[in-house]
């Protein structure tokens, strides 16, 4: 939590990340935001799903849709901020010549998305019911 | 083209690439402003909605500005600069905007 805090200040001060270690090659920073523009988009997927459970599915009941929309909103903003973090990151352990971090995320968001999956089968189905 | 200058170019394409990455994420965040005004105009115009509707484009327009000067930058040069911190928390900032955009108007 402590280095995540150390981090959000990175991501307003650009030199700060300027100042560590060496410049990389170029195209390993191209790389980098590549990837970061990769979870960009998984974000921007997820926050239009969320739009999508609300516009497309109106004979759910309100809490359901809301709920479902709402998780998948949150879910969007958490991968948007997760992506900067995990680019300044790696831009910093490239700058010192340190192993790129690891991390939980990818695991922790397949899950989610799994569970949010079996949640809207598990609807579907009693909203065909009731 | 003379050789040198071929020579010059990175063989694995890398900023173009990364343009076309920044492309991408237009198309994406294009797709979800759509939805999103979708969203806002469903009920009917009400000034609560219009606002909201007029924020969620205008944070589209940031995005696209972004993503031009980014894409400027690399197409200028052979070996282009690394990505400000800045720049990318500003994209992430257009994101996180419209989600709570969209949170509001769900609600």
């Amino acid at each position: 939590m402590i280095d995540f805090a150390r981090n959000v200040r990175v991501w307003f001060a650009p030199d700060e990340v300027r100042q560590e270690g060496r410049t990389p090659d170029y195209r390993f920073s191209l790389a980098n935001e590549r990837t970061f523009l990769a979870w960009l988009r998984t974000a921007l997927a997820l926050i239009g799903g969320g739009f999508a459970v609300d516009q497309f599915l109106p004979d759910l009941r309100w809490g359901w849709r809301v709920g479902l929309a709402l998780a998948l909103l949150a879910a969007g903003v958490l991968c948007s901020l997760r992506a900067v973090n995990h680019w300044v990151r790696c831009e910093r352990a490239m700058r010192r010549g340190e192993d790129l971090p690891v991390s939980r995320f990818p695991a922790l968001l397949s899950l989610v998305v799994a569970v949010v999956a079996v949640a809207m089968v598990v609807v579907v189905f009693i909203g065909w019911e009731g | 083209m003379s050789e040198a200058a071929a020579a010059e170019r990175d063989p694995g394409l890398q900023p173009e690439r990364t343009r076309l990455a920044w492309r991408r994420t237009t198309l994406s965040g294009t797709v979800c402003a759509v939805l999103a005004v979708k969203t806002a105009l469903h009920g009917g115009p009400t000034p609560a909605t219009l606002v909201a509707c007029a924020l969620c484009c205008a944070l589209w327009l940031g995005l696209l500005s972004l993503a031009h000067h980014r894409i400027r930058a690399l197409t200028s040069s052979d070996t282009p600069a690394a990505l400000t911190s800045r720049h990318a928390t500003a994209a992430v900032l257009c994101t996180v905007a419209t989600a709570v955009c969209g949170a509001a108007l769900v609600f």
